[in-house]
């Protein structure tokens, strides 16, 4: 083993988890945490099934259904029947199995990738895989957490392990402070239009720099989410007091004397000095706005101030073209201020943006405020403890007095695979992670921005300058 | 899983990058609880209008590419969501191989668990084979696995890398968990040092 030479967060946590090296270099890596829900495991139990094998280790696994479930009225049947079998096949499977599964009716329902690092699941120096890409959300606790697909999910179940190779090392560092009125969210988004959406293929990010370590547990596990917008297998930011602080108590985490031991290790866990990156890039917090996308692609994204770009100006024909395409899709034009589009929906939840920090945020914003005319906004609370938590606080007095729908838990209208859809042609502003054509709907148009940006656009009906919205309390 | 050695068949050119999972199957078909049967509904968006019927532009509703088994596409096919739902499509269509100058990490590996081939090759060849694909039913591409080579209609070879372990699963169809319970040997001597070494890692009992 390399123990000597200076070695990454992602190297450390890899290392640790090599059952086996096979001769050409493909290793058999241990996962610790397996999340399963209800859209990529049919196919899993069912191959499990056909071969008679059983679950390894149901003790490291857990279950829930996020994707399908509607926000409202959960004391009824689902309505939509093949939403209905795909949640009752899940229930159907963990009962046979012997997996620990949270029920749609539980208060701790939510988001997978929510629910994780809120229950403790999610712990440091772990690997944590799940059937979503957006799996990378759990690596801002330093993890190694990354999505993976149904063949894998059954190999995670029957062996307890995946055949992996290592990624390279990939450090994106933010230096400096954010200004006021920027979070996490335009962080991420800024890095993705730095790199691009192919940009950390094949790599592990790895998020460093003051700008980060000033980030909040939430503003973390933002900013790891789109990872995989940005291609990256997985992102990671080092373990440190905030993370400790955030897992002290959770229910799945370790306790007392065992939480001493925990720390302790995870203490050893940050980058060596000296390690090695295969690429870095360094970004300046200071020069970072409030971001929103233009197109339909996360990197297709420019500050609040700025307006849409001319596909005309693109070095190459192929870019040209599908620039043009998604202006068209997008139904922009060039040189159109981004402050000037009027939205229809203001969606505010995914696994992205819908913790309590998220709709405090929000909230701060449409305190006082209504939602413009014409406008649909909606809440939809990442789990039923954050729901709880919110209520507790009277957030959801702020967000129903201002004419917002507040919803159960769920992924929603992220993807649209619930009843929350938009319309064709509806255009969105959007907390989520995707504006792919059609994500949010057939035909939706999706803007992506942080929470206070979505409700500033909610309550003003257009893409607006949260910072001129705010302007009294960020001054 | 079925074995892939060679292949000769008419390809399907794409030329379009980033060509995302909600673009190969949208989440709305993600419903089901089969592998099979998402065929109908590959690229659903660019396939069909909004009543449902053809686009007839669209390159896998004219002949001969609607039997194509060969897909050549710009860069980072496969970007976006983890669903494996995008490679059971393009199996249930009849696509065994698809050739780009990249692809998104989790697409790439889902291809092999499901008997596809994906190649790598550089956007000027891929420019080149999307030429020869445009010529219809009679250009023919065919791909090699075992030699590792694309073949072009008027003979040329062109060489592609692969990894050796993944090229050995799908020559010879073999199932990963099948090799991985061989070592089960080696997972049992891990998870009882593992519980020495973390003992504070907590089982997930009763939630
Ligand atoms: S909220 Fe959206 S991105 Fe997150 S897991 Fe659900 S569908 Fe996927």
């Amino acid at each position: 083993m390399t123990t000597d030479a200076p070695r990454t967060l992602f190297d450390k946590v890899w290392d640790s988890h090599v059952v086996e090296r096979l001769p050409d270099g493909t290793c058999i890596l241990y996962i610790d945490r397996h999340l399963v829900h209800e859209v990529t495991s049919p196919q899993a139990f069912e191959g499990l099934r056909m071969a008679g094998r059983r679950v390894r280790r149901p003790d490291a696994t857990v279950a829930v259904a996020d994707h399908n479930v509607p926000t409202e009225a959960r004391d009824r049947p689902i309505e939509e029947p093949e939403s209905r079998l795909q949640v009752a096949t899940l229930e159907e499977n963990v009962h046979a199995f012997g997996v620990p599964y949270i029920p749609v009716r539980d208060v701790r329902q939510g988001i997978v990738h929510v629910i994780g690092p809120e229950l403790g699941i999610s712990l440091p120096g772990t690997t944590i895989v799940c059937g979503d890409s957006h799996t990378s959300t759990h690596g801002a606790l330093g993890a190694l957490a990354f999505g993976i697909g149904t063949s894998e999910v059954e190999h995670v179940l029957a062996t307890q392990t995946l055949l992996q190779k290592p990624a390279k090392n990939m450090l994106v560092r933010v230096d400096g402070r954010l200004p006021a009125g920027t979070t996490a969210k335009d962080m991420v988004l800024a890095i993705i239009g730095r790199i691009g959406t192919a940009g950390g293929t094949g790599h592990v990010i790895e998020y460093a720099g003051e700008a980060v370590r000033a980030l909040d547990m939430a503003g973390r596990l933002t900013v790891c989410n789109m990872s995989i917008e940005a291609g990256a297998r997985a992102g990671m930011i080092a373990p440190d007091e905030t993370t400790f602080a955030y897992l002290r108590g959770r229910p799945h985490a370790p306790q007392g004397q065992a939480f001493q031991e925990a720390v302790a290790w995870w203490r050893t866990l940050p980058s060596d000095p000296g390690a090695h990156y295969d690429r870095t890039v360094v970004l300046d917090a200071a020069e970072i706005a409030p971001m929103v996308t233009w197109g339909t692609s996360p990197e297709a994204v420019v500050p609040i101030t700025g307006s849409v770009p001319d596909p005309e100006a693109a070095p190459d024909e192929a870019q040209r073209a599908q620039m043009r395409r998604m202006l068209d899709y997008m139904d922009l034009r060039p040189g159109q201020r981004m402050q000037d589009v009027a939205v229809d929906v203001v969606f505010i939840g995914s696994c992205t943006n819908s913790r309590i920090e998220d709709l405090r945020a929000a909230a701060d914003v449409v305190r006082g405020r209504r939602v413009a005319d014409g406008v649909r906004a909606m809440v939809v609370p990442g789990s039923g403890l954050v729901k709880q938590a919110a209520e507790q606080e009277g957030l959801d007095r702020i967000f129903r007095e201002a004419g917002f729908e507040w919803r159960e838990a769920g992924c929603s209208m992220c993807l649209g695979m619930n009843p929350d859809k938009l319309k064709p042609g509806q255009r969105c502003a959007s907390t989520s992670n995707r504006n792919f054509e059609g994500r949010q709907g057939p035909g939706g148009r999706t803007h992506l921005l942080s929470p206070a940006m979505a409700a500033a656009a909610a309550v003003t009906g257009r893409l607006s300058d949260v910072r001129e919205i705010a302007g009294r309390e960020m001054a | 899983m079925d074995k892939f050695t060679t292949l000769t068949a008419v390809a399907a050119p794409l030329p379009l990058a980033n060509v995302d999972t909600d673009k190969i199957i949208p989440a709305r078909f993600l419903k089901t609880i089969k592998r099979s049967g998402l065929g109908v509904h590959l690229f659903d968006t660019l396939r069909y209008d909004a009543d449902g019927a053809e686009r007839p532009d669209f390159v896998l509703n004219r002949e001969p590419y609607r039997g194509a088994q060969i897909l050549i596409a710009h860069e980072n096919f496969g970007c976006g969501s983890s669903r494996e739902h995008a490679p059971w499509a393009l199996l249930d269509f009849g696509i065994r191989c698809v050739i780009a100058p990249d692809f998104a990490d989790i697409f790439y590996n889902n291809c092999f668990k499901n008997g596809i081939l994906p190649v790598r090759l550089p956007r000027d060849v891929c420019d080149a084979l999307m030429g020869d694909a445009a010529l219809g039913g009679n250009a023919r591409l065919t791909v090699d696995l075992q030699r590792q080579v694309v073949v072009r209609p008027n003979g040329e070879e062109i060489g592609f890398e692969i990894d050796p372990f993944r090229r050995h699963s799908l020559l010879e169809g073999l199932d990963d968990i099948g090799q991985t319970l061989a070592h089960a040997a080696s997972i049992d001597g891990y998870e009882a040092a593992r519980a020495k070494a973390r003992p504070w890692l907590p089982a997930i009992d009763a939630v």
